[in-house]
């Protein structure tokens, strides 16, 4: 009997581990920003190239800065999600217009809606490497303070809007 | 005099131009050497120095420009992980939670000696000593007279 036990502790120690790992996607990196003060930036705004834009500005309010860019493809994906989410006007919505160039971009808002309170345009990417954005589309939640408190990589999802962001939205904004 | 004025004005920059080149391949060489320690993450099994990825080449501009801006490796380095975390470095720190990666091969190795040497002792003591007795020793000395009395050198095989 006791010759049996250890191959099956074994067996179920392993068996553990890898259906655990299944489970995992090794995309997700858990970013070091969270509960970090968003880093500080200034640039210019996507359709007025004259008027600056920055975190100083955005204290004091909960918003949603969304990473975006005319060339990604899955932002095409989550767009109209974005779209019929700032309608509920519960939360700004600022885009991180990232690597983009001016036209495009603007083509791209007029063709599919624009969600964005503004759009910063990031033309080389600097403010991007700021977030860590290392895969477009990406989502933060930042509070009242400046402060990340969420942040998604990839294409939000209906579901993580309904059961995660509006959530910490609402306890947020308190 | 004159001549060597114009020589001097001819070789000068030539030196300078060696001199920049030298400090231009001292800094790619930097770049190189912590390009190859730092993770590219749309890619994740490559280094930096690996990857064509858009993300890579920035990053590597970064590297660049940072080096020239007088940062030490360490301080690029840091940059890298406040921005990325940790998997953005091929050697992860040792700290709380990578403990258990650091020592586990360690712990897999003294528990595999264990385990070897149990396994040894144990079969120690399945092997018993035991002194022959009278009659047996004789047996054996006649077996032993028989055989070297028959022993010719043919009957080796």
């Amino acid at each position: 009997m006791g010759k049996f036990l250890v191959p099956l502790g074994i067996f179920v120690v392993l068996a553990v581990f890898l259906g655990r790992g299944l489970s995992l996607d090794p995309k997700e990196i858990p970013s070091p920003l969270i509960d970090k003060p968003a880093p500080m930036f200034s640039l210019s705004q996507l359709d007025k190239p004259d008027q600056m834009i920055g975190t100083q500005q955005l204290r004091g309010q909960v918003w949603i800065l969304n990473v975006w860019a005319s060339w990604c493809v899955a932002c095409r994906d989550e767009h109209p999600l974005l779209v019929e989410f700032s309608k509920t006007g519960v939360v700004p919505i600022y885009g991180l217009n990232y690597k983009d160039k001016r036209e495009p971009a603007m083509n791209w808002l007029q063709q599919l809606g624009n969600p964005y309170t503004a759009s910063i345009f990031d033309e080389n990417g600097r403010v991007g490497i700021d977030f860590g954005v290392y895969g477009v589309p990406e989502t933060f939640v930042i509070d009242k303070q400046g402060v990340i408190r969420y942040k998604k990589t990839g294409p939000v999802t209906r579901e993580a809007i309904q059961s995660t962001i509006l959530p910490l939205v609402k306890k947020l904004q308190g | 005099m004159r001549r060597l004025a114009v020589l001097l004005c001819l070789i000068l920059p030539l030196w300078g131009w060696a001199e920049e080149t030298k400090l231009s391949t001292q800094l790619e060489q930097r770049v190189k050497v912590l390009a190859h320690e730092l993770r590219c993450l749309v890619c994740q099994n490559q280094t930096i120095a690996d990857s064509n990825a858009d993300l890579a080449v920035d990053l590597r501009a970064q590297i660049r420009e940072q080096i020239t801006a007088g940062k030490t490796d360490q301080q690029i380095k840091d940059y890298m992980v406040a921005r990325y975390g940790d998997f953005v470095l091929y050697r992860p720190p040792v700290q709380s939670n990578t403990v258990l990666l650091w020592v586990a091969p360690f712990l897999l190795l003294i528990g595999g000696l264990g385990f070897l040497f149990r396994q040894m002792a144990k079969r120690r003591k399945l092997v018993v000593t035991r002194n022959l007795s009278s009659d047996e020793l004789e047996q054996a000395d006649a077996l032993l007279q028989h055989s070297t009395s028959n022993n010719t050198p043919n009957t080796t095989s």
